[in-house]
């Protein structure tokens, strides 16, 4: 088990966003949160992320409590995310917006910068040498010098993951990695994401696309109304009564 | 990659050729008044340079800048006036001492985001202005401090002499934009450019966002402070004016004239605008009228200045064909709504 979360709730004022979320996610394992719009599935990724502190229950990764822990500590203990509009900055080249991803594990400070010393040449080198590791594994290398402005959609979402990926994380959030990119590359999508995992790093991923998730994950869990409302593995939840109800809504009878 | 270098080269020998000039410029002898016309404007571009870190490149605008300018010409001119320290060790500890200060703001001041860091920072600049103003017993009220001494001569040099002073100005900005230089070709200028493009994706990231801005904030307090300190042996006169927030409005014409985020941008908006500002000297006050519609254009059509225009243009050109993306239509605005 790499991540739990105990009777985790989260408010916005006087509206429950979350509610009683007991949930776990194991090693290396591909799991899929999905639910209607509103559910509650974003704010339980900025939970885990370190985004919004819990008003209930508790986050801990690793056998490690999480409460209270400042978002930037959340990264460097091995949780990366993406966002659902990606951040990249635009005028910067590709391998530009990768290279920041490793600063986290770097030391250097200001005097190391300004004296330019051996430490600050290492620390920029490795940097680079990883940006340039994760654009091969991410298949953008051959766009490497390209400005973020002028990438595809596609190629944009791949990056973003790139950058979460480049401080070699255990647990790698996506949100909604697909949204807004084909069928085909939704595909290519898929593989990297298996890829991702083959390598040892759990995927927890938030997704409007069923059908990909369905083919993707090894467990699902299902969030209405801030609540989780089913949890299992594709074939049970396509089966389950409560999940097509919240979907299609209940049938009434005249 | 050919194309690459070679304007890298060209770039190179430009700013050598801009080097060059500016040590020659007093052996032209152009006059005494343009000596201290440049000077002044080179002091003004150290703390332009200040304001660049924290506003260009991290994108929290300061309007405190003024308030600590006029911090490290006063710590300069009470070291060197009242403990008698020479200027050698007056510039750095007033320089030090201005990035305390800016330690404690930012503690504070950063706890804002957007349009309140703005107006906190003002209101920052505006209370060091009044405390400058009013705590006569120390500052002088609004008389000032007079009879600031001179830079302490280093051996056999000097700095009686206006062009003395002026190479010494120079040399200090030059250690600026060396500086500068350093730190946003770094790591750390790349961690101060994620905050700028999105705190949320910055802190996804691993990065503490709250210590990189103290830290933008106190390097660029360092030298705005040191330009005060400067401006104070050179000027030798100070008064509550140099701390007003009128001046961080010029500081910030400057810099967006001159193109913000760029290393050029700085010392190109502050010596052509100063130039600007004193050939209209006839027109006295009424020079801001034409001060404020510029500044609206520039905004509008130049958002990276000066300097980011040159950029385009030399991306445009047919020497660097490779690098042109004719399948990039900029988005240049054609006078909608004018």
């Amino acid at each position: 088990m790499i991540l739990e979360t105990k009777a985790l709730g989260r408010d916005f004022g006087g509206l429950t966003a979350l509610n009683d979320i007991n949930f776990a996610i194991d090693d290396q394992e591909i799991v899929a949160i999905i639910g209607p719009n509103g559910a509650g599935k974003s704010t339980f990724f900025n939970v885990i992320s370190g985004f919004y502190p819990p008003s209930r229950g508790t986050v801990s990764f690793r056998n490690q409590n999480m409460t209270g822990t400042p978002t930037h500590i959340f990264a460097r203990l091995g949780i990366a995310r993406t966002f659902q509009t990606t951040h990249l900055f635009y005028n910067g080249s590709v391998l530009d917006n990768l290279i920041v991803g490793y600063r986290q594990k770097t030391k250097m400070g200001l005097f190391d910068a300004i004296l330019r010393t051996p430490r600050a040449r290492r620390e920029e080198a490795d940097s680079r040498e990883k940006a340039q590791e994760v654009l091969n594994f991410i298949g953008l290398a051959g766009i490497s010098t390209e400005p973020v402005a002028n990438i595809s959609q596609e190629s944009a979402k791949r990056l973003a993951i790139g950058l979460a990926l480049i401080s070699e994380p255990r647990l790698l959030l996506l949100d909604e990695p697909a949204a807004g990119i084909n069928h085909n590359e939704t595909k290519g999508l898929v593989e990297l994401i298996r890829k991702i995992r083959s390598h040892g790093t759990t995927v927890c991923l938030i997704e409007h696309k069923v059908q990909m998730v369905m083919g993707l994950a090894d467990r699902i869990m299902v969030l209405n109304y801030g609540s989780k409302i089913a949890e299992g593995s594709p074939t049970d939840i396509g089966s389950n009564q409560k999940v097509i109800e919240a979907y299609l809504g209940r049938a009434h009878h005249a | 990659m050919l194309s690459k270098n070679q304007k890298f080269k060209w770039s190179w020998l430009f700013y050598l050729a801009v080097l060059i000039l500016a040590f020659i410029f007093p052996a032209l002898n152009p006059g005494s008044y343009y000596i201290q016309v440049v000077s002044l404007a080179f002091i003004y571009a150290i703390a332009v340079y200040g304001l660049n870190l924290i506003e260009g490149y991290m994108g929290q605008l300061s309007l405190a800048q003024a308030g600590l300018f006029g911090f490290g010409a006063y710590a300069a001119a009470l070291l060197t006036m009242k403990l008698q320290l020479s200027f050698w060790l007056a510039v750095p500890l007033a320089s030090v001492l201005t990035a305390v200060v800016a330690f404690f703001i930012g503690l504070i001041s950063f706890r804002t985001r957007g349009h309140y860091f703005v107006i906190f920072t003002l209101c920052i600049g505006v209370i060091i202005n009044l405390v400058i103003q009013k705590w006569d017993a120390v500052t002088g009220g609004m008389n000032g401090l007079i009879g600031i001494p001179k830079p302490t001569p280093l051996g056999p040099i000097s700095f009686d002499s206006l062009k003395a002073q002026y190479y010494l100005i120079l040399v200090f900005l030059l250690l600026t934009v060396f500086v500068m230089y350093r730190l946003v070709n770094s790591l750390i200028g790349r961690t101060f450019v994620s905050i700028r493009n999105s705190e949320e994706l910055a802190a996804a990231l691993g990065i503490n966002v709250m210590k990189n801005k103290i830290l933008a904030f106190c390097v660029a307090a360092f030298f705005t402070g040191m330009a005060g300190s400067l401006y104070a042996a050179f000027i030798r006169f100070i008064g509550p004016d140099i701390s007003s927030p009128t001046l961080t409005f010029e500081f910030l014409l400057y810099l967006l004239a001159g193109g913000q985020a760029s290393i050029a941008g700085p010392i190109v908006g502050t010596l052509l605008m100063s130039g600007l500002t004193e050939s209209l000297q006839f027109l006295r006050d009424y020079r801001l009228l034409l001060f404020g519609p510029l500044l609206i254009l520039i905004v509008k059509f130049l958002p990276m200045g000066i300097v980011g225009l040159i950029h385009k243009l030399a991306s445009r050109s047919p020497f660097r064909r490779s690098a042109a993306k004719s399948l990039n239509p900029s988005k240049t605005v054609k006078g909608e709504g004018l």
